[in-house]
């Protein structure tokens, strides 16, 4: 019986033939279709359709690399990684780590970095809604609850510390777009972090420093605000505590989180 | 309430503000329901807009109704979320496959059309519309190739699913034109042949030519207006079958909105025809 008189068996060779144009291995009737002129219409539009993906959805690294070096470095991440989720708004999410370790890449080291904004800007957009947090609920506690309360940052908030390269500083130039091909700019090298929020419908960025970063880490792995100002210490051991009521200012102005929680006191 | 559409067009993000503010009489839009598929973010937020203005189609291109599959469960729960929250005046798919062993290849795939394909399929459109809770149009695709053994012809094909599944179907016009071209059948005859009572919407593109074979391989690339060939057998459609809404596709080369309804405006010109020499 030929084996590609089944639907499952004609897919498997189909989708074989698709991603490898010199196999050897493809069964004798997809081998004449592929042989058809007709046939590349396929495996271009898939191609395409990734590439174009990967391009929408990496836009700061496209602008930096220029979208001839984007789109041949995209085609070699495609045939290591198809999309496993027809929303292709999901697609790449190891793009960066995939540039990384991509030898033409090497030059740009700051290039992983970009990327991982990028990744981090599409999780904001497509986040679910919820509220933000009302500073005034802040303002309002009792001091002795304070130390005990727990931020639960909003389902939107993204950050990001980069200990090596302005990588803030060159995403957010490349990811507005707002300069001319022949402009001269040298970003001052140090390290930065970054904060993306979706306070008002789109999502929006601020720098954000070390102690912002170690902050919002531990927030988010449950610690108690006096556990989470340790954090800050740590990272920033030359923080003062209006270094650390500055930090909460514009975490909260910028809409890192969602709610306060105080349910957890005393439970030592 | 689907007989109160005429022309739409397909929705891309750069037209958004545009559409918001349009208010053409009768326009409705039709997006990928893949690009919505999200937790929540201003392109929901933006989709609601419209549909408070407009009715709203949902077009999939990847629930891959003809893989030896069912439909992918999580696809399938998320488009009904969106479904619920959209109320779609029309939802529909393609007769083709994309979604396969895990992996999605942005395309629509052909096969065969056996009797086992035609089971498959109609069970998987069968799945889908229980799980929407409602009917799905299921559009004819664009061939580029010679495929062996099929056996049924595609109208008989499509014929058979509407029966088996309570479907309709979603003509597009294009597709017949550049699949007729390149498979070398009449697509006069085709139309003429096409199940009119079936027809719940058509679907008007521009095609291009293969850049190193020409005219002897055409691509359904929607990257141009809709070709003349394609305007005149539509023309020839709606007065064989009467006016369908029909939405004007456009995902490449995007220009401007008013471009794109011009384009509406000629379609909807054509759908009043048939209802002009009635009255």
């Amino acid at each position: 019986m030929n084996p590609l008189n089944t639907l499952g068996a004609f897919q498997n060779a189909f989708a074989q033939a698709l991603m490898a144009p010199h196999s050897t291995n493809t069964a004798e009737n997809i081998a004449a279709l592929a042989a058809q002129p007709g046939f590349a219409v396929y495996r271009n539009t898939v191609m395409k359709g990734c590439i174009d993906a990967l391009q929408a959805n990496y836009p700061a690294v496209a602008r930096l690399t220029g979208e001839e070096w984007f789109r041949a470095a995209a085609a070699i991440y495609v045939r290591e990684t198809l999309p496993d989720d027809p929303t292709l708004l999901r697609y790449g999410a190891s793009f960066a780590a995939f540039l990384a370790r991509f030898e033409p890449a090497c030059e740009m080291a700051y290039l992983p970095g970009v990327a991982r904004l990028d990744r981090l800007w599409t999780e904001s957009h497509i986040a679910r809604d919820e509220a933000t947090l009302d500073t005034t609920m802040i303002a309002n506690l009792a001091p002795e609850k304070m130390a005990v309360a727990v931020l639960y940052p909003h389902a939107a908030a993204r950050w990001a510390w980069f200990a090596d390269a302005p990588i803030y500083s060159i995403w957010s130039r490349n990811r507005a777009g707002h300069f001319g091909e022949n402009d001269v700019w040298e970003p001052a090298w140090k390290a930065e972090g970054a904060l993306l929020t979706r306070m008002h419908g789109a999502v929006e960025w601020i720098e954000l420093n070390a102690a912002g970063c170690a902050f919002l880490d531990a927030c988010a792995a449950g610690a108690t605000l006096a556990q989470a100002a340790n954090a800050i210490r740590a990272a920033m051991p030359e923080a003062s505590g209006a270094d650390l009521q500055q930090v909460m200012r514009a975490l909260l102005q910028a809409g890192a989180f969602n709610r306060i929680s105080i349910t957890r006191s005393r439970k030592s | 309430m689907t007989t109160l559409l005429t022309a739409g067009l397909g929705l891309k993000p750069q037209h958004y503000d545009a559409a918001l503010t349009c208010t053409a009489q009768g326009l409705w839009f039709e997006v990928h329901p893949e690009n919505y598929r999200v937790a929540g973010g201003p392109r929901l937020a933006w989709l609601e807009a419209i549909r408070e203005r407009h009715a709203v189609s949902l077009h999939g291109v990847s629930l891959s109704l003809a893989a030896d599959a069912r439909p992918d469960s999580v696809h399938l729960a998320q488009l009904a979320d969106l479904t619920r929250r959209m109320q779609p005046a029309l939802v529909s798919e393609h007769l083709a496959w994309s979604f396969w062993n895990g992996t999605y290849h942005p395309d629509l795939l052909p096969f065969p059309r056996t009797h086992e394909a035609l089971a498959r399929i109609a069970d998987n459109i069968s799945i889908t519309q229980e799980a929407l809770k409602r009917s799905i149009a299921i559009e004819n695709p664009s061939h580029y190739l010679l495929i062996d053994g099929h056996d049924w012809s595609e109208i008989d094909f499509l014929n058979e699913l509407t029966r088996r599944s309570s479907c309709s179907l979603l003509l597009d016009v294009n597709n017949v034109f550049v699949s007729a071209r390149n498979l070398g059948f009449d697509a006069v005859q085709y139309l003429d042949g096409f199940p009119a009572s079936a027809i719940m919407e058509i679907h008007l593109a521009g095609h291009s030519q293969d850049p190193n074979l020409g005219a002897a391989l055409l691509i359904d690339s929607h990257d141009a207006p809709v070709g003349a060939e394609v305007w005149a057998l539509y023309e020839r459609l709606i007065r064989r079958i009467g006016p369908r809404p029909t939405l004007i596709e456009r995902d490449d080369q995007l220009p401007a909105f008013d471009v794109l309804l011009d384009e509406c405006a000629r379609a909807a010109s054509i759908l009043n025809e048939p209802l002009a020499k009635a009255a």
